[in-house]
């Protein structure tokens, strides 16, 4: 606290009636943030839907696992949305008014999910919910956001194949995170062979099924295998073998979760080292975030296809890093989805304030165009599908659990979600 | 036993616990709590469809099953396949490369609709498949089970071993059962939208009748020769065998029993919250149910309804006051009750809030039979007193 804000808190304290007065509304504003009716006269104009918005603050909500299996992956987007809020409030707030946030625990639970998400609409009445990363948490959420009108920012990559008027995705489509790498391992890498590998739930299979017309359709090349694994699957020997037997020129893998951890392992443990690139191993499932789990050592080499990784070399990306080390530690890593994450309260105060309104109607209508300079990948934009231009990039893993950026399309990619001719 | 009137019954102690929950669930509840609440206390009140059944099976039976969650999900999921297939009409999913079918279907490149799904077309082979597909699969279990004395133990650990086996199951199979997201999106039942505030209150009422209905047939079986059979075998199995009775039958039809219950009670669940879900079959959600019933007391039905709804408001509570602590409150819950209170909320019941009540009652009972005839009613007074947790119920005429 410096001097003069020593000199204004006495100032305030030796005034004492208006000190109380104005504790007083502090707290009549509070309780009004918190009750149904928000809208009083002053904030009518901005707010004719009933939100949470008073003439000081505005609530919104983050929904994610903070306990659970997913809590490892989610704590991430928690506290990129928070890191958001807190410097969008340092700005100025949105609309002239300070954020508030009631955060629940979906606890990785999809029911749960859907209770709190119902819970923070109807109770909470918040002018936008950050949260969900699974593609069952938002499958959960997505007939809540529909049928009370509200308006999720979903960070995660996804399978696509959805487009709801209640979603933002700030996250990449399969297509924005497929095609250009596959392209890549062609062009660049002169691939004939791609061995497909995933966890077999319907995110890898949709990405498989995309990837696989791809190859085979558009660049005319061969797929040598197509395997998917239990959630939770730690023996990967079999297809270990069969990868060495088959010899592709890349495993193109979308592993996920603690399964990730067996599979590097082993198949280092098999001799296969990544820094050879025979095979070359191109993942979709692997960020920054993932290799604390894994350990360095065993990804050395490999290649992943993201929009963001934390070693990006721009202005944004160092002052975003920054910041997101100082809130929360030196040790902390950032990956692909905790930046998605970052977007979702940037791009929504963009729209409230294009809008002039926090109405999600008046907020929808807006959405197309609405940009993001300042975005640690760069810059992006809002489609009219509610998905955004991104790039995609292809880093290669180093010891240290970081990427190196080795490609990056030269133009933002188009969203896709419902891709013709890959269906 | 005689059997007492209707009228008698409900000024009898064990009607007016009867009246009270009544009382609470359809006057004060829906009175104090906006609707978005009621739906969460419908949620919570389908759990005790299978906590009622685990005091039939466990409680009384001794059979302790750690899959119950399978036969909720059955029940969930033979309901949410009806629905499902309502609102996959060709118009609504034109966007699909094969219209008509569930949209997971579609992602999971089937083309056409798997023949076990056809017959969910039908409302009522979807009612009768609610609570047909638990018991089936119950029998068979029971059958296998108990017909060659597999008990304690070792069949709760195959009934959870069996819960793992059917999320597998249900996940690996993504294309016919949505894997892990579940059966999602879920508007109308029969053109009714369940999604309205309005629809959802009815359905509230309907499964708080639902659960009267439940409550009323365990009450007759634990009452009725077969309840004491059933508590028999759980005290001296051998001894009952010896006496002639088919041990395992009996044990089949309790099993069979607890399994309608949580299909129903799942069936109810997939109406109230509209969608479902593979998280309850697993062997935590039906571990969670077992927690239900031994927080509420594991010998009393009624118990069963309150442990239900007490644990998934504390749970709901907790999470949203401490979304970063609430597991550790909730353990310290759990782990709480069972070291004090062995036999859960109706024991503590029983033991601290009963004796006060019987000094409100005597006062009356003495006072009225003083009125009438003293010398020859005073020992059935004092009958009423001695409240028996095995059989959770009071009547004046027991003896």
């Amino acid at each position: 606290m410096d001097t003069t804000d020593i000199a204004a808190s006495g100032r305030s304290f030796s005034k004492g009636l208006g000190f109380r007065k104005s504790l007083m509304t502090l707290a009549a504003s509070v309780m009004l943030a918190t009750s149904a009716q928000a809208a009083t006269p002053s904030t009518a104009e901005v707010n004719t839907t009933g939100l949470a918005v008073t003439d000081d603050t505005v609530t919104v909500g983050i929904l994610h696992s903070i306990t659970g299996t997913m809590a490892i992956s989610e704590i991430g987007s928690v506290q990129a949305e928070k890191l958001a809020i807190d410097q969008i409030n340092a700005s100025g707030g949105v609309l002239g008014r300070q954020i508030d946030f009631v955060q629940e625990d979906g606890a990785s639970d999809w029911p749960t999910f859907a209770e709190k998400s119902r819970k923070l609409l109807r109770q909470d009445n918040v002018a936008a919910i950050f949260g969900a990363w699974t593609s069952a948490s938002r499958k959960a959420v997505l007939p809540v956001m529909e049928q009370y009108n509200g308006m999720l920012y979903y960070p995660t990559f996804y399978e696509g194949l959805e487009q709801s008027p209640n979603v933002v995705y700030t996250g990449q489509e399969a297509t924005q995170q497929i095609l250009a790498s596959l392209n890549w391992a062609a062009e660049t890498k002169g691939a004939k062979s791609f061995y497909l590998l995933g966890s077999d739930y319907i995110w890898p299979r949709t990405s498989n099924k995309i990837a696989r017309k791809h190859i085979e359709d558009k660049l005319g090349l061969k797929v040598s295998g197509e395997e998917y694994y239990p959630l939770g699957h730690t023996q990967f020997n079999s297809v270990i073998n069969k990868i060495k037997l088959k010899k592709p020129d890349v495993i193109f893998a979308s592993v996920v979760g603690g399964s990730n951890v067996a599979f590097y392992k082993q198949m280092k443990a098999a001799g296969i080292d990544f820094t050879d690139e025979k095979p070359l191993l191109l993942t979709i499932s692997v960020t920054e975030d993932e290799i604390r789990g894994i350990g360095g050592e065993n990804v050395d080499g490999i290649y992943a296809s993201m929009k963001y990784f934390q070693s990006l070399e721009n202005a944004n990306n160092k002052e975003f890093v920054a910041a997101f080390k100082e809130a929360y530690g030196d040790d902390m890593v950032i990956g692909d989805v905790t930046q998605a994450a970052y977007l979702g309260p940037w791009l929504w105060k963009a729209a409230v304030e294009k809008a002039g309104s926090f109405d999600i109607d008046k907020i929808r209508e807006e959405f197309a165009g609405i940009e993001f300079k300042k975005a640690p990948e760069g810059y992006v934009r809002i489609h009219e599908n509610h998905h955004l231009w991104s790039k995609t990039r292809i880093g290669q893993a180093q010891t240290d659990g970081q990427y190196k950026v080795v490609f990056e399309t030269e133009e933002l990619m188009e969203p896709d979600p419902f891709p013709e001719g890959y269906q | 036993m005689k059997t007492s009137s209707p009228m008698k019954w409900f000024v009898s102690r064990e009607g007016l616990y009867y009246l009270g929950l009544a009382a609470l669930l359809v006057v004060i509840l829906p009175l104090i709590l906006d609707p978005f609440r009621l739906n969460m206390v419908g949620k919570y009140l389908t759990y005790a469809f299978v906590a009622i059944g685990l005091v039939m099976c466990w409680g009384k039976a001794g059979i302790l099953s750690l899959g119950q969650g399978v036969f909720f999900g059955l029940g969930g999921y033979c309901m949410a396949m009806f629905l499902k297939l309502e609102a996959s009409t060709p118009e609504a999913t034109a966007i699909q490369s094969t219209p008509g079918i569930p949209d997971f279907m579609d992602w999971n490149q089937l083309t056409e609709l798997p023949w076990f799904w056809e017959p969910f077309h039908s409302f009522s082979f979807t009612l009768l498949a609610v609570i047909g597909v638990p018991v089936l699969l119950a029998f068979v279990i029971g059958l296998a089970m108990f017909t060659r004395r597999v008990g304690g133990v070792y069949f709760a650990i195959i009934t959870q071993a069996i819960a793992a086996v059917l999320t597998i199951l249900i996940i690996g199979q993504q294309g016919f059962t949505g894997g892990v997201n579940g059966i999602t999106d879920l508007q109308t039942l029969k053109g009714w939208d369940i999604r309205t505030d309005e629809a959802r209150n009815i359905l509230y009422f309907v499964c708080v009748g639902m659960l009267f209905l439940v409550l009323f047939v365990a009450r007759f079986v634990q009452n009725s020769k077969l309840g004491r059979i059933l508590v028999a075998m759980n005290a001296q199995e051998t001894r009952v065998r010896f006496s002639g009775y088919d041990v395992a039958a009996f044990k089949i039809f309790v099993f069979c029993l607890a399994a309608a219950f949580a299909g129903v009670g799942g069936a109810m669940f997939t109406l109230i919250v509209g969608f479902m879900s593979p998280s309850f079959i697993g062997i935590v959600g039906s571990i969670e149910m077992v927690i239900f019933c031994a927080l509420g007391g594991r010998l009393s039905i009624l118990g069963a309804v309150y442990g239900a709804l007490l644990v998934n408001a504390a749970k709901s509570g907790f999470s949203e006051s401490f979304p970063e602590l609430w597991p550790f409150a909730m353990g310290a819950l759990f782990i709480g009750v069972v070291l004090a209170f062995p036999n859960g909320m109706a024991g503590l019941y029983q033991t601290y809030v009963m004796p006060l009540e019987d000094k409100i009652f005597k006062r009356k009972k003495v006072e009225a039979v003083a009125a009438a005839e003293p010398e020859a009613t005073k020992p059935v007074a004092k009958k009423t007193d001695d409240y028996d947790p095995m059989i959770d119920s009071y009547s004046p005429e027991k003896s």
